[in-house]
C-alpha cells in the first residue's frame, strides 16, 4: 500500500472521532505551547540582558582592585597610569566608592558615592538631563560639586531645579552642577541612585583608602585583549600578585550571563516538555483504545490482505498526524502566549526557528513513539480473533 | 485448484485440545462450485478459515492454485489471501464508515493498484453484482443482502483464484438468500471456482458438489443431482 493510501486511512480514523482526536491533540499542543513559550521568554530575557549589559559602554572593561597586604587600592594618580601611553585606551575611569548621606534642607537620603572623573561619561555611556557633568578641573583643583542621579533628585528636591543648589554629602556642602539622566537599572545595581563627586573630594569624603575600581574604554573589539593583557601586567608589577586584582570584559560578563541565562531556559524547557510527554502518553490511551474498539476492521484488512506493517503504518501515521497537528497548534498558541507575556513583562519575547522546528519533530516523534506500542498491538492480531471480535 | 492431504487442526486451550479438524483430504477442482455441509460445531468454519490462509493447519498439507501454502510466514499468507482468496461472510463485515466503492477497493488498496484503476475496478464488480446505481451507499445505507452483494463484489475485485463462502446467506431472509445463491450460480455458470460452507440443506443443493462434515471429519462427498 501506498503511503498516500495510508495518509487517508489514517485521517480517516481521525476524523471518524472527532472530539476524541481533537483531545487527545489538546494535550499535545499545551505540551508543545509551554515549551514554544518559555523558551521565548527564556530568550527574551536573554536578549534583554545582553542589550542592558551592550548598553554599558561599548568594549568596556571592569579592573577590580583587592590589592595585597594593607595595599588594598590604588591613588587616582596611580589608576590613571594603568593606561597611560597605551593607545587603545579610549578613556579610563577610576572610581572611588562609598555610602554616603546627603542632605537638602531638612531632607536626607542614603545614596552610594561615585568619585571619578570626567572620563565616566564616556566610558558608561552616561549623559546629562541638566548642567553638566565633571570637568577635569574639578578633579584637579579638589572641587566640592557634585552630579545627582534622578533617584537621589526626586527623593530630596521633589519638583526643585537642583542645579546650582547646595547639598550636604557627610556634612560637606557641595555644589549641585548637574543632574544624571534616567540610567535605568542594570546588573551593576541602579545607575539612577548615586551621587557623582570628583574622585580626589571623594577620597577625602568617606575616607576610603582610594581606587578599588577601574572602567577602561577599549578602542576597537580587538583592543580589550590587548588592554587586558597591559593592565594585568602592570597591575601584577604594582602588587607583586597575579591575585590582587580581576579584569573582567564585557564580552566576559555576555558569556557567563549567556551561560547562566541559557541554562535557566534549558531547565523551563525540561519542566515544559514534561507535560508534552503527558500529552504522548495520551496519545498513547487513545490509540489503546482505538485499537480494540477497531479491532474488527483490523481483522478485516488482514483477511482482505492487509501485510503486518500495512496495519502497523496506519495506526503510527494515526498517532502521528495526531500529535504532529496538535504540535502545529502548541507552536502557534506557544507563539502568542510569548508575545502577550513578554509584552506584559517587558520584554520582546525571542522564538528561534530551530526551537520551532524542534518543537514539531519532537511532537511528531512523540506520537510516534507512543503510538509504537498500540500499532504494533494492532499489527499483531491474529486475523480469526479480530474477526470473531464483536 | 485446491488440495488438501490430512489437513488437521488442534485449539488448545490450556490443557484442554479441541480437535477441529481430523484428517480431512479432498480435491477442488478449477471451475468447480462445492458446498461444505455440517451442523453447527463441525469443523466447517476452520476449514474456510484454513483453505482461505487465515489460519495455519496443525498437520496435514495444502496446495492451492499450485503451490503449498499451510507453512508460510503471516505476511506471505496474507499476499495469498489478498490475490488468490475472495472472503464473503456470514455478517458481510463490511468497514462501516466505507462507502460500497471503497469497500470494493479494498483488496487493490493493499494490492498497491493505483486510485483510478482501483475506482474502475470496483465499479465493474459493484455492476456485476447488480449494484451500480449505490456506489456511493453506505453499508448502513444498504439492505443486507445489498450488503451482502457488496461484500462478493469485493471478494471479486482482486479475481482470485477461489472464492471462499461462509454462511452467506445465515443473516438474510429466504427471498436475499436465494438472489444471494443465484449469484453464485451466475459466478460459477462464468467459470468462478466457488466454496460455500452452509448448514442449509437448501442452500447446499445451489452446489454442483457437496462435502459433508461431521465432528471434523469428512463423512461424504457427492455430487448434486
Ligand atoms: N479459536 C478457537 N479456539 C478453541 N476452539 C475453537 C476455536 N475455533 C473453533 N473452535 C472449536 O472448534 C470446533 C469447530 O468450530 P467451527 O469450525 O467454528 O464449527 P462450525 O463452523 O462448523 O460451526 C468447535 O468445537 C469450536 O468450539
Ligand atoms: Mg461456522
Amino acid at each position: 500500500m501506498d503511503l498516500l493510501a495510508s495518509v487517508k486511512v489514517a485521517l480517516g480514523g481521525i476524523l471518524a472521532n472527532k472530539l476524541r482526536s481533537f483531545l487527545t491533540m489538546l494535550g499535545v499542543t499545551i505540551g508543545v505551547a509551554a515549551v514554544i513559550g518559555l523558551v521565548a521568554i527564556g530568550q527574551g530575557t536573554q536578549n534583554r540582558i545582553r542589550a542592558q549589559i551592550e548598553s554599558l559602554g561599548s568594549y568596556l572593561l571592569t579592573v577590580n582592585i583587592r590589592g595585597r597586604g594593607a595595599q588594598t587600592a590604588l591613588s587616582y594618580q596611580e589608576a590613571r597610569d594603568l593606561t597611560a601611553d597605551l593607545e587603545e585606551a579610549v578613556a579610563t575611569a577610576p572610581v572611588v566608592s562609598g555610602s554616603v548621606t546627603v542632605k537638602y534642607g531638612t531632607r536626607e537620603y542614603d545614596t552610594s558615592l561615585v568619585g571619578t572623573d570626567h572620563n565616566l561619561a564616556e566610558v558608561r555611556n552616561m549623559g546629562v538631563d541638566r548642567g553638566r557633568f565633571l570637568a577635569p578641573l574639578d578633579v584637579a583643583y579638589w572641587q566640592n560639586v557634585a552630579v545627582l542621579g534622578q533617584t537621589v533628585v526626586s527623593e530630596l528636591f521633589g519638583f526643585t531645579n537642583p542645579v546650582g543648589e547646595e547639598v550636604k554629602i557627610n556634612g560637606h556642602t557641595f555644589l549641585v552642577v548637574g543632574v544624571l539622566s534616567p540610567q535605568g537599572s542594570s546588573m551593576m545595581g541602579s545607575g539612577d541612585d548615586q551621587v557623582i563627586v570628583p574622585a580626589t573630594t571623594a577620597q577625602r569624603l568617606v575616607g576610603s583608602r582610594g581606587v578599588r575600581t577601574v572602567y577602561v574604554k577599549g578602542r576597537d573589539p580587538a583592543a580589550v585583549d590587548t588592554l587586558m593583557a597591559a593592565i594585568g601586567e602592570r597591575l601584577t608589577t604594582r602588587f607583586r600578585d597575579a591575585d590582587a586584582f580581576r579584569i573582567f570584559s564585557q564580552t566576559q560578563m555576555l558569556e557567563t550571563v549567556t551561560q547562566v541565562t541559557g541554562t535557566m531556559t534549558m531547565m523551563l524547557a525540561a519542566i515544559a516538555a514534561i507535560s508534552l510527554l503527558v500529552g504522548g502518553i495520551g496519545i498513547m490511551n487513545i490509540m489503546l483504545v482505538s485499537v480494540t474498539e477497531r479491532t474488527r476492521e483490523i481483522g478485516i484488512r488482514k483477511a482482505l490482505g492487509a501485510r503486518k506493517r500495512d496495519i502497523l503504518v496506519q495506526f503510527l501515521i494515526e498517532s502521528a498526524v495526531l500529535s504532529g497537528l496538535g504540535g502545529i497548534a502548541g507552536i502557534v498558541v506557544g507563539l502568542v502566549l510569548a508575545r502577550a507575556a513578554g509584552g506584559v513583562i517587558g520584554i520582546s519575547a525571542a522564538i528561534p526557528v530551530t526551537t520551532v522546528l524542534l518543537a514539531f519533530l519532537f511532537s511528531a516523534g512523540v506520537g510516534i513513539f507512543f503510538g509504537m506500542y498500540p500499532a504494533n498491538r494492532a499489527a499483531n492480531l491474529d486475523p480469526i480473533q479480530a474477526l470473531r471480535f464483536e | 485448484m485446491i488440495r488438501v492431504e490430512n489437513l488437521s487442526k488442534t485449539y488448545r486451550l490450556g490443557t484442554v485440545s479441541v480437535e477441529a479438524l481430523r484428517g480431512v483430504s479432498f480435491h477442488i477442482a478449477p471451475g468447480e462450485f462445492v458446498a461444505v455441509i455440517g451442523p453447527s460445531g463441525s469443523g466447517k468454519s476452520t476449514l474456510l478459515h484454513l483453505l482461505g490462509c487465515l489460519d495455519v493447519p496443525t498437520g496435514g498439507t495444502y496446495h492451492l492454485d499450485g503451490s503449498e501454502v499451510s507453512r508460510l510466514r503471516p505476511d506471505d499468507l496474507a499476499r495469498i489471501r489478498n490475490r488468490k482468496v475472495g472472503f464473503v461472510f456470514q455478517s458481510y463485515n463490511l468497514l462501516p464508515r466505507l462507502t460500497a466503492v471503497e469497500n470494493v477497493e479494498l483488496p487493490l488498496l493493499y494490492r498497491g493498484v493505483r486510485p483510478a484503476a482501483r475506482y474502475a475496478r470496483a465499479c465493474e464488480c459493484l455492476e456485476r453484482v447488480g449494484l451500480g446505481n449505490r456506489l456511493h451507499h453506505l453499508p448502513s445505507q444498504l439492505s443486507g443482502g445489498e450488503q451482502q452483494r457488496v461484500a462478493i463484489a469485493r471478494a471479486l475485485a482482486g479475481d482470485p483464484a477461489v472464492i471462499l463462502a461462509d454462511e452467506p446467506t445465515g443473516n438474510l431472509d429466504s427471498r436475499s438468500g436465494g438472489e444471494i445463491m443465484d449469484l453464485f450460480a451466475e459466478l460459477h455458470a462464468a467459470g468462478r471456482t466457488l466454496l460455500v460452507v452452509t448448514h442449509d440443506m437448501a442452500v447446499a443443493r445451489r452446489a454442483q458438489r457437496l462435502l459433508r462434515i461431521q465432528d471434523g471429519s469428512l463423512v461424504g462427498d457427492e455430487r448434486v443431482a
